[in-house]
């Protein structure tokens, strides 16, 4: 196989077939030798590329351009344009996707969105966080006295139910709910524990408010304790994590210090103890009842679910367990009020996400924006655009656990909800941005290997199939991969997602699923073709390359 | 500091606190923030920290007081530092280095002259 400075895909499913994509398929052959490109340009036929909408579709790598519907009498002008001139053939292009499912609130409030909305960060980057003083300046500890003095836990619980705050830990549960389901145990021992074990690659939103604004992360404890009836509360935090470890500590000395934490706080006779915990590494122990098992002093291993923590958790009691962010949602709630939270965001999914922002962008970091702006909004403002005016190919959000979100769902709004219907996730909160130089088989195998190397072994089908799958794409990515290799990888797929014990294997199969779903073509081009279009993969395996 | 048994207690705490604050700014004190977050003490924040405490101590400086916070968000351009000068808005700088730390606190602080090249961000 020799080297190709362009590679010409032509869609061959039923549709295109139907409509001439054989015919196609010949004439760009002819074309291509007619210019005589014939050493430069490989073209192929695949059995999708992903989109439908307009058939026959033709995908030029490297620079991924998708025309159609392509006619026969267009070829022509398709390959003089692009593969001889080098330049896009102009009205052959497939229509760009339509903005799908764009809320009308969104469009309203087009002209004011570019400013971040910091609610979880409000403080992060501002005050001092290791002076409760500068906390206290900034409105803190006032959501705590209101609740505690002046409302009863069930109407905490309903304030937070009412603004549709939903968990931000990766799986979107609503808070609200989750609190009700612990309050309603009658136990006399509760917990509540804040998972910061933040374990996702890319992903550090946690660690930001930690080190940040530690007393808020405190204060949202006490609140969710007094509200589910807990008197003793653990925050899991990732052992990496030195620094927000030391500043939570120092703020917890100083609570204790003010009575925020402790006995008769506000002298409302509410007593809570609150400890820190510091993880030992595994991702695994992210999840909620690894988590649990770790701090019981255990291996880090899921338990099997149900019962869930929230009726036999922590020690065998009723536990709480919410991600940091969104924890650190309940103090501006109680203090604002549900009707204030509700006016970010979407209908579906209030509030506001933090993102930390990576990849081949201008402008890495992390933002707050509300809920339900769109990837594209992501990128033109907070990520001030593709690094070297690159075109933007994919992005991976929320760490390993999330999707792989390709340039046709751009326009998206980022919720919960839309996602699902999308069929994608915003898992974590990381948007790894990615431009055309990068494979999508290559960042299949990067996830893969980090899932196999993390899955802790307890079942088989995690253990086994994330090895199986990672040496499938490892042969793909060395250019010898095999047609049924697909196949296999979406069986592995399934059996991750249906017979995992817990969230790590189920979404292993993500990765696989998105690959298959949305850049199939890149993937047949590599077994078919033993070429990588993004020219990312070595292609080792090939003898005689060159 | 001693316990705070209610709401109220807690109201006039954090009034004095503003005050105290307040104090800070309108006797014309000058406000320096570096952000100390992971990502800022890795790209050097801790350094910077240190040559703008060198340059108050080599300079016998009054009336500045410096203060850490967390991260801002803005990762790329750390280590940042924040000068508020009195009443005036403050100035957010990005890239602060050992000696841009240096020349901040001559030509900002002490000769009072923003160096427009450095700022990211200016409310
Ligand atoms: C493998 C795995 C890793 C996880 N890691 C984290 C994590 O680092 N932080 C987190 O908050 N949730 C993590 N979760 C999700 C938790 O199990 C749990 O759903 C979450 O803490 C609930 O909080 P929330 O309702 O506030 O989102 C992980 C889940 C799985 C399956
Ligand atoms: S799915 Fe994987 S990580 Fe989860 S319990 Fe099973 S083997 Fe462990
Ligand atoms: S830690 Fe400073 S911007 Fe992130």
């Amino acid at each position: 196989m020799k080297a190709v400075r362009s590679l010409v895909l032509v869609s061959n499913d039923p549709d295109s077939v139907a409509r001439g994509a054989q015919e196609v398929y010949r004439r760009i052959q002819e074309e291509v030798k007619a210019f005589g490109l014939q050493d430069e340009v490989a073209v192929t036929m695949v059995a999708d590329i992903g989109r439908h909408d307009a058939v026959p579709m033709v995908m030029v790598y490297p620079e991924a351009v998708v025309y159609g519907p392509i006619r026969p009498d267009d070829v022509k002008t398709l390959v003089e344009e692009h593969l001889y001139k080098g330049r896009i053939a102009p009205g052959l292009m497939a229509p760009t996707r339509e903005l799908t499912g764009r809320i009308a609130w969104l469009s309203a409030r087009k002209g004011t969105l570019p400013a971040e909305q910091r609610i979880v960060l409000e403080r992060a980057g501002v005050i001092d966080p290791e002076d409760i003083e500068d906390y206290i300046a900034h409105e803190g500890y006032v959501a705590l006295g209101k609740a505690l003095t002046e409302m009863q836990p069930a109407d905490v619980i309903e304030e937070i139910a009412r603004s549709g705050l939903r968990g931000r830990g990766g799986a979107g549960f609503p808070t609200g709910t989750k609190m009700k389901m612990v309050a309603r145990e009658q136990h006399p021992k509760k917990y509540v524990i804040c998972n910061a074990d933040e374990s996702e690659p890319g992903t550090f939103k946690d660690r930001l408010i930690l080190e940040g604004d530690p007393h808020s992360i405190i204060e949202a404890m006490v609140l969710a304790a007094y509200a589910v009836g807990a008197d003793e509360g653990f925050v899991y935090v990732r052992g990496e994590y030195v620094l927000a470890q030391a500043r939570l500590k120092k703020a917890i000395a100083q609570a204790e210090e003010m009575g925020f934490l402790g006995q008769d706080i506000f002298g409302s006779g509410f007593n809570f103890k609150l400890h820190i915990h510091s993880g030992a590494g595994a991702y695994v122990c992210g999840e909620e009842t690894a988590l649990i098992e770790s701090i019981e002093g255990k291996r880090g291993e899921p338990r099997p679910r149900p019962p869930y923590p929230t009726q036999v958790g922590l020690w065998g009691k009723p536990t709480l367990v919410n991600n940091v962010e969104t924890l650190a949602n309940l103090p501006p709630i109680i203090r604002n009020g549900a009707s204030w939270f509700k006016q970010f965001g979407t209908p579906n999914s209030t509030g506001t996400k933090v993102y930390t922002i990576l990849g081949n962008v201008n402008m890495t970091g992390l933002v707050e924006v509300p809920m339900g702006i769109t990837l594209r909004e992501v990128i033109s403002i907070y990520a001030k655009g593709m690094r070297d005016g690159r075109t933007f190919k994919l992005a991976q959000t929320g760490g390993s656990s999330g999707s792989i979100i390709p340039a046709a769902l751009q326009d998206t709004p980022m919720d919960f909800d839309s996602y699902a219907k999308a069929g994608v996730s915003l898992g974590s909160g990381a948007l790894l941005i990615c431009d055309e130089d990068t494979c999508v088989v290559d960042l299949a195998k990067v996830l893969m290997n980090f899932f196999r190397s993390e899955s802790c072994g307890r079942c088989g089908p995690c253990r086994i199939g994330t090895e199986r799958a990672h040496q499938i794409l490892d042969a793909m990515s060395q250019g010898v991969g095999k047609l049924s290799d697909l196949n296999d990888l979406e069986m592995l797929a399934n059996g991750l997602n249906q017979f995992s014990n817990c969230g790590l294997g189920q979404t292993a199969a993500v990765p696989i699923r998105d690959m298959l779903r949305h850049f199939r073509a890149e993937v047949e081009a590599h077994i078919k073709l033993k070429v990588c279009p993004a020219g990312a993969c070595a292609m080792s395996g090939i003898a005689g390359r060159h | 500091m001693p316990a705070v048994k209610s709401l109220e207690e807690l109201r006039k705490l954090r009034e004095e606190a503003i005050q105290k604050r307040k104090a800070k700014t309108t006797s014309g004190d000058v406000q320096i923030t570096v952000a100390m977050g992971t990502c800022g003490i890795a790209a050097g924040a801790r350094d910077t920290m240190r040559a703008v405490l060198d340059e108050i101590e080599a300079n016998n400086l009054t009336g500045v007081i410096v203060k850490q916070t967390g991260c801002i968000g803005l990762c790329e351009l750390e280590p940042i530092v924040m000068v508020e000068i009195g009443g005036q808005p403050k100035v957010t700088y990005g890239k602060v280095n050992v000696e841009r730390a240096r020349q901040i606190m001559k030509e900002h602080v002490v000769g009072g002259k923003v160096l427009s090249e450095y700022v990211i961000q200016s409310a």
